[in-house]
């Protein structure tokens, strides 16, 4: 039987889908502007704390961590899109299936 | 090099313009109904999309435009591409799942979702409007310039070359034949710029050390190159412009439009995935090549001028490098390779506008959503040809203009205007069309007055002593003031409509975050 939003909103598929994916949506973002924007604090405040030297040679803190934020930046879309395909995509499976009355 | 024509450059633009065509013709033969015109009917891989992003993002003024700034000032350059970068995460995060699941064909489909259409959908469509004027007029300018520089021809031929490919790509193929050309470009774009940092690290045996050393020992600033400098001097700017960077990407019409193509909501997400990886790839390309041109540039009298200065101006760093490396052959394919990008780049702008222009305006507010697919499509093909013709005329008025200011500006527009109205209407319950209209427009108009009361166009453009506004990047204010005056607007308004929409909210979260009821994608 198809069963009606309000109905599928009261579903254990809804609400765990809901509560898990908020927690991960919302943490990895203030993760990322955490990284991002202590990046910025530092340029903007501290900027000689980019000028030091990593090793002998002459590339600077500043590059390593800017193509950092960069890798981290791709590592977190992939992290989250893996979770989704494997944790969320079920359950909103499942919330479809009710939808459609399986 | 200066305006000569070069025939290599001039045969594989020829080539790339043939394919597109190719392209354009095999796609207006499914140009039949609205959905295939503005979203590809839905039909777009997640792969395919996340190159097509990647090709909408990296445009010339970002390849040239950032491999100049670290060219000129090293590692400065870099902040840009960081900045321009993060917003992606956020974008996968908390926009592209219930983009995807509340809206058909723009982003104005998910605002106006629960509010009242005509005033929603008509700040929507302005806020999209001015931002792809001001980015179209910027990148018709630039392209002029360039395809002067690189193919000897006149400026003004080539906006009109410029435009007309453009309207026939769009007019005849929609967003089908769009998406193509700019996975074609991509393609392009990434394979050129792998090759030109190949040759780069290449001369110094893949030594990054190697290559920084070189660069510090030739550049007039030293070991000053390799730190922050004097880019973004105080916190106010670093932080405005980090918003500006960052949340503008979330709500530039053209990009926010690529998630329609696609045909749910893990497709949009596998896109985003992508087009990190090939926009992030893409940033380091141009930083390495920066540090090329300086290495290889500034030791090279055939490349400066008597004061020293790079020919044609920093932006040509990657141009001039492309000669330096590889000769006519290496030259005349990077030089082609951004004559495609700017014209794939315009073409998703354009088709951005039109839909704005007839799904939202034409369709939405002045006929109700009263249902003419015909007309409808009619409508935006005749926006299509209006706005090319807007832009070829405006790309000619503003030739000897200094249009910087423009891209800036159109992200902050994005970031105060577009993105605070989608960001809420997704997820704050007690948002209503009042709240929405009104902190918008300040928004909005509080990001156009700040700019033009700031530096780059009170100072720069207008020629004034001293600047009313100090800072260079509007966003911080523009967005708290959007914010704020969202907010204030809305708790304050207790109409029976105001009710109705937050009583909505419900339903709206329920359908955004399953997808249960979204479009659905059309099967050829």
């Amino acid at each position: 039987m198809t069963q009606s939003i309000e109905q599928l909103r009261e579903s254990e598929a809804y609400k765990s889908l809901i509560s898990l994916r908020s927690k991960s949506k919302w943490s990895l973002a203030a993760l990322m502007l955490v990284v991002y924007y202590g990046f910025i604090l530092i340029i903007a405040f501290e900027p000689e704390i980019f000028a030091t030297k990593v090793g002998d040679g002459h590339t600077s803190l500043g590059i390593v961590v800017g193509l950092g934020v960069i890798l981290f930046s791709f590592l977190i879309t992939g992290f989250y899109v893996r979770k989704a395909n494997k944790v969320f995509e079920p359950l909103t499976h499942e919330i479809h299936k009710m939808a459609e009355g399986e | 090099m200066e305006g000569d024509t070069n025939l290599v450059a001039i045969s594989m633009f020829a080539l790339f313009v043939i394919l597109t065509l190719g392209i354009t013709y095999w796609s207006a033969k499914k140009m039949t109904g609205t959905k295939n015109f503005y979203s590809a009917g839905g039909n777009i891989t997640g792969f395919q999309n996340g190159l097509a992003i990647a090709g909408d993002y990296m445009s010339a003024a970002s390849f040239l435009g950032i491999s100049g700034l670290v060219f000129a000032a090293g590692f400065d350059g870099l902040i840009y591409s960081i900045g321009f970068l993060v917003g992606w995460p956020i974008i996968l995060l908390l926009i592209a799942e219930p983009l995807r699941n509340l809206g058909k064909y723009t982003f104005s489909d998910v605002a106006c979702y629960r509010l009242r259409q005509k005033p929603t959908r008509i700040l929507a469509a302005c806020g999209t409007l001015a931002t792809v004027a001001l980015y179209l007029i910027a990148q018709m300018v630039g392209s002029g310039k360039l395809i002067q520089v690189l193919f000897g021809l006149d400026y003004m031929y080539a906006v009109i070359i410029v435009g007309t490919l453009m309207m026939i790509y769009v007019t005849f193929g929609g967003m089908i034949a769009t998406t193509w050309v700019q996975i074609i470009k991509a393609c392009l774009l990434l394979f050129g710029a792998t090759l030109l940092a190949f040759l780069v690290l290449y001369n110094f045996n893949f030594s990054i050390e190697g290559l920084f050393g070189a660069a510090v020992d030739i550049h007039a600033k030293g070991g000053e190159i390799m730190a922050p400098g004097g880019l973004v001097s105080d916190p106010i700017s670093a932080i405005s412009l980090g918003l500006a960077l960052m949340f503008g990407t979330a709500g530039l019409p053209h990009i926010l439009m690529r998630f329609f193509t696609v045909p749910d909501a893990k497709e949009a997400h596998k896109s985003v995935f992508y087009a990190t990886g090939f926009i992030g790839y893409f940033y380091i390309l141009t930083f390495i090549i920066g540090f090329g041109a300086i290495a290889f540039l500034l030791a090279n009298p055939d490349f400066l001028d008597e004061s020293g200065k790079l020919i044609g101006g920093n932006n040509m760093a990657a141009i001039q490098l492309s000669e330096a490396l590889g000769g006519d052959l290496m030259l005349g394919f990077i030089s082609a390779v951004a004559f495609a990008t700017i014209l794939a780049v315009v073409s998703g702008l354009t088709l951005a506008g039109a839909s704005a222009i007839s799904h939202d305006l034409y369709a939405n507010v002045f006929h109700g959503g009263a249902h003419d697919e015909k007309k409808e499509l009619q409508i935006s093909r005749i926006s299509t040809i209006g706005l090319g013709i807007a832009a070829i005329i405006l790309g000619i008025i503003f030739e000897k203009q200094n249009v910087a200011f423009m891209v800036g500006l159109a992200f902050a527009i994005a970031a105060s205007a577009n993105f605070p109205i989608l960001f809420l209407s997704m997820y704050w319950k007690k948002l209503t069309t009042r709240g929405a209209v009104i902190g918008g427009s300040l928004g909005l108009l509080t990001a156009v007055v700040l700019v033009i009361l700031g530096p780059i166009v009170w100072v720069d453009v207008l020629g004034n002593a001293e600047a009313i506004f100090p800072y260079k990047y509007p966003a911080l204010f523009s967005m708290t003031v959007a914010f704020i005056g969202i907010w204030l607007f809305s708790v304050t308004d207790t109409s029976d409509d105001a009710i109705r929409e937050q009583t909505a909210f419900e339903n709206q979260y329920f359908r955004a975050q399953t997808g249960v009821g979204s479009e659905k994608s059309v099967s050829h």
